[in-house]
């Protein structure tokens, strides 16, 4: 463990704390210019979060202690993945301690606390949408292990540093298994991070909200960091994206100078996903809720498939 | 004092003895105060559960030492008892020895005075029950194993009857006890054969033996078979979901954590230690019917409405998961690729051990609830972490661990599963290369699925509004159940943490049955779990929990320091309603129905809607298992038309019976004379 990487990781974990609102804000800009609406500001999120924090919390009255805990612990596991996938560097301290199937099963802890704090009060909307979460969790979770399973087989490794290492160094060539996984991997990325087809971030509407629904007795400092732990979400979806299929320009172990490179690399790469997410989402409509187990069904059939390919075609 | 088994010295087989009979004695206490029930409670069970805890140490400590054998002048003439404690036995004794510990301590809170079978009669059955389980992962000779095997399956038997004044649970207890016995039968034959006509029945003349292909893999099915149905693999599966919410609660937890890991010791023995020459497709069948058990059993218990029936639908299902790990071992094995075939072999014993503390915990809550509620319907139940904590939270721990999450040890054993998976490329066979990703993905759907399970089983249990008035007023657990299941929840964490020790004590085990081990490669890192190389995988579960913990903390903390913790308790939102009721929330029926729509050709499924002029309107569904009307009812008709056939030899007039004897012993004799 060297200086460098101790330094590198609080690098990383500070900007994706930071970058994670951003980027949130930047993905609601460009929805509402390609919707023709005037557009809120960047830094709108950032506002909202200092808005939020600075009330006064409302819990329900017979809210028990695992309601106002959950917050937190979702914020520390949103904290803790984005703090293990390589997004400026691959020289992280921490990356030994979870890998890909670890981070999987982190984003099903989070899961498993927000539908519980969301029963917790007892509200048809609150267990309307647990259900509706842990739906779509258990589809999407196992596609997104068979995603990362194309790219551990391609590298033999299931360490997101060294599937990072080792997909920046290979030759530019399109991978067929590599190709599934990213179209199963951005049907996933859409339905784990509340997006439309499967959501609408905006929607109040209650027939179709999911994640709205999970929070709905949330207010001030909680809802302030169940949001935050949001756009960290998306904020880690997009940087697993793009160490698996973009890997280039992330920094490595003694390469100082790289690491300077790095975030603005970042930025810059971050900067397209969030316009492309938001040509997705402006370009789609919103689905019934039970052609959504059919929309992640095909997600998780094509990472099978690409997992298949893999093997038949024998690309070690 | 001399021990009775090898003057001169005490060994650990002694001192497991020494337990043994330590909890027969208890059992006979229990007789002679066969009603007194503070007695019993108080003395009895506390004192079982410390020998429990000495096993425990003793296994412990066994687990790295050589083999023991003895030979106890009990049994038949010219048949002693033979028993060996190598570290296969001492990895079950300490899986026992922990559970029973908890259960035991959490039973002498649990059983009430006046309900069904007399406390102390419980007593003798339950220690029974433990004295026969700690001998046969020792039997060392077919005779003594069955003997013990029995004795298992009869005190089982009576302790699933404990309420035997209702009909459902001596129906319950029947079906238990065909399904063993047609299971024992399976069992028999395989050790028949197993001493290949040689008339030795010990495991060390077996161990000697080469079968042929043709009638090794015949064993091997029997055992299967066998050990199968003990176990409830697909599809002698039925006993599970009648036999479990028959049992009193502790019981259960000990059936399902305990008794189950047996009968899966029975196969791992037949398999690896037993069995000489190990066959490719022995694996592949034994991955299948784990996978299918698997799949079926979380879609089942996904759809339950009554917390013990889904938990024993999720007991099928980590039995599955845990059969999958044995069959890719298996394979591995076979193949000679020893390394992996340790991995796989670990992983499966790991999702053992990590299933019996958390799955025996689960049925302690359920315990604890029914007495505080008297409801076991989920459909009645609902707030109880406001008057329950001391069940609420330990419950929580379990379900965390029950649903596979880091870092507890059902993560750990899944994990060690998907690596080993992910790595098996390279079988000689193109096919099944081709066929591990696509199992290494049905693992990956049941373990989501299984999360999907455990948020219904906490949230409506214990989360939301009280669904009914009384559940207001119910209690919280007593100082002893509150012991026990803190006990279990401390396992669920240990294994959970510290993968490494745990791991090095099954280093032995995979030492012994496939001559390797992962151990070397996790001693080198006292913090990381590295199952085959660093650049390959690594986990630590200690500071993936001081990641999110510190990360809580800074959060918590800092909003304090720059903001403020102001708060104020007030009616729940909910979009503006003005009234909630308890019946707006989602139902336990609800909560299933998504599954019941995928999974729909699973189930036989009965549902009746209301039309919109009903009077009364109501509505109610039934999900019922499919396999019982295409297999067990078949199978049931086709029993009762062969023994009304055989039946019609019964006359009941003696003379014919007579008549009967005379005609046997002509034919024998013209067979004899030949």
């Amino acid at each position: 463990m060297s200086a460098l990487g101790i330094f590198s990781q609080l690098l990383a974990l500070v900007t994706a704390l930071l970058l994670a609102p951003l980027l949130t804000g930047w993905v609601n800009q460009w929805r509402a210019w390609l919707q023709n609406k005037s557009a809120p500001g960047l830094l709108q999120p950032y506002r909202m979060l200092h808005k939020l924090f600075k009330k006064e919390s409302l819990v329900a009255e017979h809210a028990s202690s695992l309601f106002r805990m959950a917050p937190y612990l979702i914020f520390g596991c949103m904290a803790l993945a984005s703090a293990i996938i390589p997004t400026l560097s691959t020289d992280l301290p921490l990356s030994p301690a979870a890998d890909a199937i670890a981070l999987v099963g982190l984003f099903a802890l989070a899961r498993v606390f927000i539908s519980l704090a969301a029963m917790d009060i007892g509200t048809a909307f609150g267990t309307l949408g647990a259900r509706r979460e842990m739906l779509v969790g258990f589809l999407a979770e196992p596609a997104l292990l068979m995603v990362l399973f194309c790219a551990s087989m391609i590298t033999k490794s299931t360490s997101l540093t060294a599937i990072v290492e080792t997909l920046a160094h290979r030759e530019l060539a399109i991978y067929p298994s590599l190709l599934l996984a990213g179209v199963a991997f951005t049907m996933v990325s859409l339905a784990e991070n509340a997006r439309v087809p499967v959501d609408n971030p905006d929607t109040h509407l209650e027939l179709t909200m999911i994640h709205e629904a999970l929070i709905l007795e949330y207010s001030a400092r909680h809802l302030a960091l169940l949001e935050w732990a949001a756009s960290l979400k998306l904020f880690a979806y997009s940087c697993i994206g793009l160490a698996l299929f973009f890997p280039w320009g992330v920094a490595e172990a003694n390469a100082p100078l790289a690491l300077v490179l790095a975030l603005p690399m970042l930025v810059f790469k971050l900067a397209m996903g969030g316009m492309a997410l938001a040509m997705v989402e402006t370009a789609s409509a919103k689905m019934r809720i039970f052609r959504v187990p059919e929309f992640l069904g095909t997600a998780f059939l094509l990472a099978v498939i690409g997992l298949l390919v893999n093997v038949l075609l024998g690309v070690g | 004092m001399n021990s009775l088994t090898h003057p001169g010295a005490w060994i650990h087989l002694d001192w497991v003895l020494v337990v043994v009979v330590a909890w027969l004695l208890i059992g006979l206490a229990g007789v002679l105060a066969l009603r007194r029930f503070r007695f019993v409670a108080v003395v009895l069970f506390p004192m079982g559960a410390c020998f429990s805890v000495l096993l425990m140490a003793v296994a412990l400590s066994a687990a790295f030492a050589s083999p023991e054998v003895a030979v106890l002048p009990l049994g038949l003439p010219q048949l002693p008892f033979h028993l060996r404690l190598d570290s296969l036995s001492a990895f079950f004794l300490l899986l026992i020895g922990g559970v029973s510990a908890g259960v035991s301590a959490f039973a002498a809170g649990y059983f009430r005075q006046g309900e069904g079978t007399p406390p102390g009669l419980i007593c003798l059955e339950y220690h029974v029950f433990l004295a026969s389980i700690a001998l046969v992962v020792m039997a060392d000779d077919a005779y003594v194993f069955m003997v013990v095997w029995e004795t298992m399956a009869f005190s089982s038997f009576f302790l699933v009857m404990a309420n035997h004044r209702i009909p459902e649970i001596r129906n319950a207890g029947y079906l238990y006890m065909l399904v063993a016995h047609i299971g024992a039968l399976g069992i028999l034959l395989c050790f028949g054969l197993l001493q290949a006509n040689t008339g030795d029945y010990t495991f060390a003349n077996m161990r000697q033996q080469h079968l042929t292909p043709f009638w090794g893999s015949v064993a091997f099915v029997l055992a299967v078979f066998g050990f199968g149905a003990k176990a409830g693999v697909l599809p002698l599966h039925a006993w599970l979901p009648e036999a479990h919410p028959a049992a009193p609660s502790p019981f259960s937890a000990l059936m399902s954590g305990v008794m189950l890991k047996i009968a899966l010791y029975g196969m791992l023995r037949v398999a690896f230690d037993l069995l000489q020459d190990q066959i490719w497709w022995w694996g592949v069948l034994l991955m299948t019917l784990g996978l299918a058990s698997a799949l079926f059993g979380v879609v089942f218990s996904t759809v339950q409405v009554e917390m013990k029936r889904l938990l024993a639908y999720s007991s099928i299902e980590n039995i599955g998961l845990i059969c999958t790990g044995l069959g890719l071992s298996l394979l591995f094995f076979s193949y000679g690729m020893q390394a992996l075939s340790a991995l796989a072999l670990t992983a499966a014993l790991y999702h053992m051990i990590s299933h019996a503390f958390f799955k025996s915990l689960l049925f302690c809550s359920t315990g604890a609830v029914m007495h505080a509620t008297g409801e076991r319907s989920l459909g009645k139940l609902g707030g109880l972490i406001r008057t329950m904590p001391w069940v609420a939270w330990p419950t929580l721990m379990g379900v965390l661990a029950c649903g596979g999450l880091p870092p507890f040890g059902g993560f750990v054993a899944e994990w060690l599963l998907l690596q080993s998976f992910l790595f098996t490329t390279g079988l000689p066979s193109a096919f099944l290369d081709m066929l591990v990703p696509v199992m290494a993905a049905l693992i990956a759907l049941i373990a989501a699925l299984s999360g999907y399970t455990m948020v219904k089983y906490f949230g409506v249990i214990f989360l939301g509004q009280p669904r009914e008035e009384k559940l207001q007023a119910a209690h919280d657990a007593g100082w002893w159940e509150r012991m026990g299941m803190l006990w279990l929840v401390s396992g669920c964490m240990l294994l959970g943490l510290f993968p490494n020790q745990v791991i090095a004590l099954m280093e032995p085990v995979t030492k012994s049955l496939v001559q390797a081990g992962l151990a070397h490669t996790a001693s080198d890192n006292s913090w990381l779990l590295v199952p085959v190389s660093m650049e390959r995988a690594s986990y630590a579960p200690a500071i993936f929990l001081l990641g999110v913990l510190a990360a809580f903390g800074l959060a918590f903390v800092l909003v304090r320091k720059l903001y403020h913790g102001r708060m104020r308790r007030v009616p729940p939102w909910d979009c503006g309603h003005p009234w909630q009721t308890a019946r707006m929330q989602d139902t336990a029926e609800g909560f299933g129905q998504p599954i019941r729509q995928i999974f729909e050709p699973f189930f036989r499924m009965k549902r009746h809607l209301p039309s919109a002029f009903d009077a009364q309107p109501h509505y109610r569904v039934t999900v019922e298992d499919p396999l019982w009307y295409w297999l067990y009812l078949p199978v049931a008709r086709l029993v009762e038309r062969v023994s009304r056939i055989v039946g019609m030899l019964q006359q009941g007039r003696i003379a014919v019976y007579l008549m009967y004897s005379f005609a046997t012993l002509v034919v024998v004799l013209l067979v004899v004379k030949r």
